[in-house]
This record gives C-alpha cells, structure tokens and sequence, in this order.
C-alpha cells in the first residue's frame, strides 16, 4: 500500500500540509476552523449536507468567490480565504 | 379584523404596494378603510419587481408623478424600517456611445430645471464609480437620490401603518364580483363600500371589465452576495428605447446591487405574454447583453431566476382615479414597471381626490376615463 501523498496548500495565509485530493471541506476541518462563513444575519456557517447541495459551505478559492468547499479538491499551492463574499 | 363590519367609507381591493400605501393615505386622512387580497400584502406582482425608486422622463405626466413620487419617499425614507433596505445608491444612466451621451447633456439640462440632481460622468468618471464596468462606454448621468428598496417589505409598512390608523385589513378573502357600492366575496360574505378602489394589478381585469390594461412580461436574475461590486442602480440609456418605444420583445441592460451584495439583474419586456414560465432565450439574451457591460456577471454565481407580469398601459402612464364603468369604481393600477416607485404619489393622488382635497400634482393625466371613448367603442 502506497503511502499517501502530502501537499500544501493555504488557509487565510497560512500553510497546511494535507493528503492530496482531501476536500476544501475537510481541509478546513482538519485545520480547525469550525467554520467560515456568516449568514446574512450574522450566523456561523460552515458544511452542511457535505455533497454540493445546500451551498452552506462556500468559500474563496484562489480568488473565486463562493466556491463549495464541500466539492472542491485541495491542489498543491490553493488559496483558500474565508469569512469573505 | 372585524368580522361584523359591513359598511366603510373605501375599499382596495388589492394589498400590493399600491393598495397599501393608498389604504395608509386614505386612513391618514380619517376615511373608514378597508384593504382586502386574496393572498397577504406585497404577495403579488409587488414581490416580483426590482424596487427600484426612480425619476423617469418619458413624459411630463410620467415625469410629474415619480419625480413627486420620489419626493415623498425621500421625505420617510429615514423613518421607513430597516427590511425595506432603502438604499439611496443613486442611478447611473449609462451612455454607450457619442449619441447617447448627447442625450444625456439634454436630460441634465431638464432634471436641473426641475431641481433634480444630476451630473454628467464622463468616461473616466464612469470608470472610477463603477470599475468592474467595460472600459469603452462613453459616460454616464448619475441620478444621485434615486434608490433602491425590498418592495413587498414596504407593503407591508403601509399596511401595517394602515391598520395603526384604524384600517381593517380583510387578508386571504377573495373578491368575487365587484358592483357600484358593494363587494362580494368568494365566501359568501360582503361589503358595502361608499367607495371602491381596484389595485389589483392584471388581476383588476378579472374584477371590471374592459380596462385598458395589458400584461408586459418581465424577467429577473438574482446573484449571490459580491459585495461592493456594483454601487448604483446601472441602466445603459438605451433602455428608454426598448422599454418605451416599441410592441417587440426587447432585453435592456439594468443591473441593480442589493444592500447585503446580492446583484439584481434585468431587464426584458414581452407584451400579452399568457403564462409567467421562465424563456429560456430570452433569459439568456438578457444575461448576455448584462455580461457585455458587465464582464464579470459571466463568472457569478445565480440563485434564482423568476418572471412577472407588469400591469401595462397603452401609453404608459397608470390608472389613477374613478374607473369609465362606474364613478364610485376606481382604479389604481396600471404602472407597469414604476409602481415601486410611484405607490407614494398614486396613494396621495387617490386620498386627496376622494376626499375633495387640492392634489399636490395635476390628477387628470392619469384618469382612466382618458380612454373611455375607445372602451365603449370596443363594447359596441
């Protein structure tokens, strides 16, 4: 069995090292931010339904805004910035 | 509610944004008040338009209502409650080439004369007030207190402020038949009304006869929130042309931003449409005149794509006072795409008009009679 693969990518300009193909998701959890979005009322938002349907999730992704987390695989050298629209 | 009352001084029939704010004028002014839909305030065709508070020029009546209009909005605007997100983000009349900046030193000249502010951007200008806006437009006339609201939230203001007045609202009752003096309900109930008023949008034509009112077809896009991306309600001056000037399906580039950044984007017009299902061509020529301004609308995200049907007129201007069928019939309907925005003059017209008051502009262009000769000839 192959050994998994580490890359880095960055979290609000910090650098994380995950196994490649990890979900955005994931990464984040992995990283500890429990969440990264506010609601337009102001609530903690982060992955709901984990399969690209509520769009709970979303994130900027290398300048993209609302990308879904949840969808989108970690490539090496990612930005991702959250709490932004 | 009260259920065992059977006689008032008016009746709207109709709680969109304008029987609302009619229902609030007519309270204010010490008449008994009914306000009356099938459905709940601001439900209708109120919920389906952009909410855009705007002064227009088509005409000099058009221009007298919403320029009037837009005063009394801005007169409560500090007062109105936060959902309605007034939002004095001014519009932006963009001039895409050397005629239509042309066009826009003649309008700057006439909304000054009417101590309307206006001022001229030229390319570069343009470019600084709005960035994400293609490079290669030829300037713009900036409407600085024009605004932008959440219509159905303002609805229910003047309803509620209806009620506070001492307004009855008689809400999920449909209107059956409509005769001089009375209403009847679906339910078997009814209402004796001194006065009945009809602000019931296309659906006016289902309660009265050979009205003068057609339906104009219209679509709408929202965005996801992109905050600060576009800062003032962006209509490219040749909207005036296909909104006005002809029977032809037209799309207009007229892109509005919403106060938590979602972006509002329009506009088509089809006349006599029958149905409110989305057209898919249409929709996507709409889009691709937005994205030929706009580049970056190609790249947002949408969530929801929806259509009305605007309440039209012949010549463009509403119905406002008694109805050709009955004088103590009246309507209130009719302002195909500025009703937003006119709800405030059109419930001061009506009040003062009922109760013998001096109107604050001339009533008469908007009387309905004005085409009563063509109805009667269509009966015959």
């Amino acid at each position: 069995m192959r050994s998994p693969e580490y890359i880095e990518i960055f979290i609000d300009g910090r650098a994380y090292l995950l196994i490649r193909n990890s979900t955005v998701a994931a990464a984040l959890l992995n990283a500890g931010i429990t969440h990264w979005r506010r609601s337009v009322s102001g609530q903690p938002r982060a992955a709901l339904c984990g399969m690209g349907v509520c769009f709970e999730c979303r994130v900027n992704i290398d300048g993209h805004a609302h990308q879904r987390a949840c969808q989108v695989l970690c490539t090496p050298g990612m930005r991702v910035i959250t709490h932004v629209e | 509610m009260n259920p065992a009352l059977t006689r008032c001084d008016v009746a709207i029939v109709g709680a969109g944004i304008i029987g609302s704010a009619c229902a609030e004028a007519c309270a204010a002014g010490g008449l008994n008040t009914v306000l009356i839909d099938s459905d709940f305030p601001g439900g209708g065709i109120t919920a389906c338009g952009m909410g855009h508070i705007v002064v227009m020029d088509d005409s000099a009546a058009q221009w007298a209502l919403t320029a009037r209009s837009r005063e009394l909005w801005m007169r409560r605007a500090a007062s109105l409650p936060d959902d309605i997100e007034y939002d004095a983000c001014g519009t932006l009349w963009i001039a895409a080439n050397r005629a239509e900046m042309d066009a826009v030193e003649e309008k700057v000249a006439m909304y000054r004369q009417h101590d309307v502010h206006a001022q001229i951007l030229n390319s570069a200008e343009l470019a600084r007030a709005e960035p994400d806006l293609i490079s290669r437009l030829s300037g713009a006339l900036l409407v600085r207190d024009d605004a932008v609201i959440y219509p159905p939230a303002a609805a229910q203001h003047f309803a509620a402020n209806a009620a506070t007045l001492g307004a009855v609202m008689r809400f999920g009752q449909r209107v059956q038949v409509i005769e001089p003096g009375r209403i009847y309900f679906v339910d078997g109930t009814m209402l004796d009304a001194e006065r009945i008023v009809v602000a019931a949008g296309l659906a006016s034509n289902d309660l009265l006869p050979n009205l003068p009112l057609r339906a104009r077809k219209g679509h709408l896009v929202i965005s996801d929130r992109y905050p600060g991306r576009v800062r003032h309600q962006l209509v490219e001056l040749g909207y005036l042309h296909s909104a006005h000037a002809s029977d032809a399906d037209s799309v207009a580039f007229n892109v509005q931003p919403r106060r938590n950044g979602q972006i509002l984007i329009g506009s088509s017009r089809q006349f006599d449409a029958t149905d409110t299902a989305i057209d898919a061509p249409l929709l996507a020529h709409m889009l691709e005149r937005a994205v030929g301004f706009l580049p970056f609308l190609r790249d947002v995200q949408v969530l929801r794509s929806w259509t009305g049907l605007r309440p039209a007129t012949r010549d463009g201007l509403p119905l406002i006072g008694p109805s050709a069928q009955h004088a103590s019939i009246w309507l209130a309907t009719g302002h195909e795409g500025l009703g937003i925005t006119t709800a405030t003059a059109t419930a001061e017209l009506i009040a003062a008009q009922l109760l013998g008051r001096t109107c604050a502009i001339p009533p008469a262009p908007y009387w309905p009679t004005r085409f009563a000769s063509e109805t009667t000839h269509a009966v015959a």
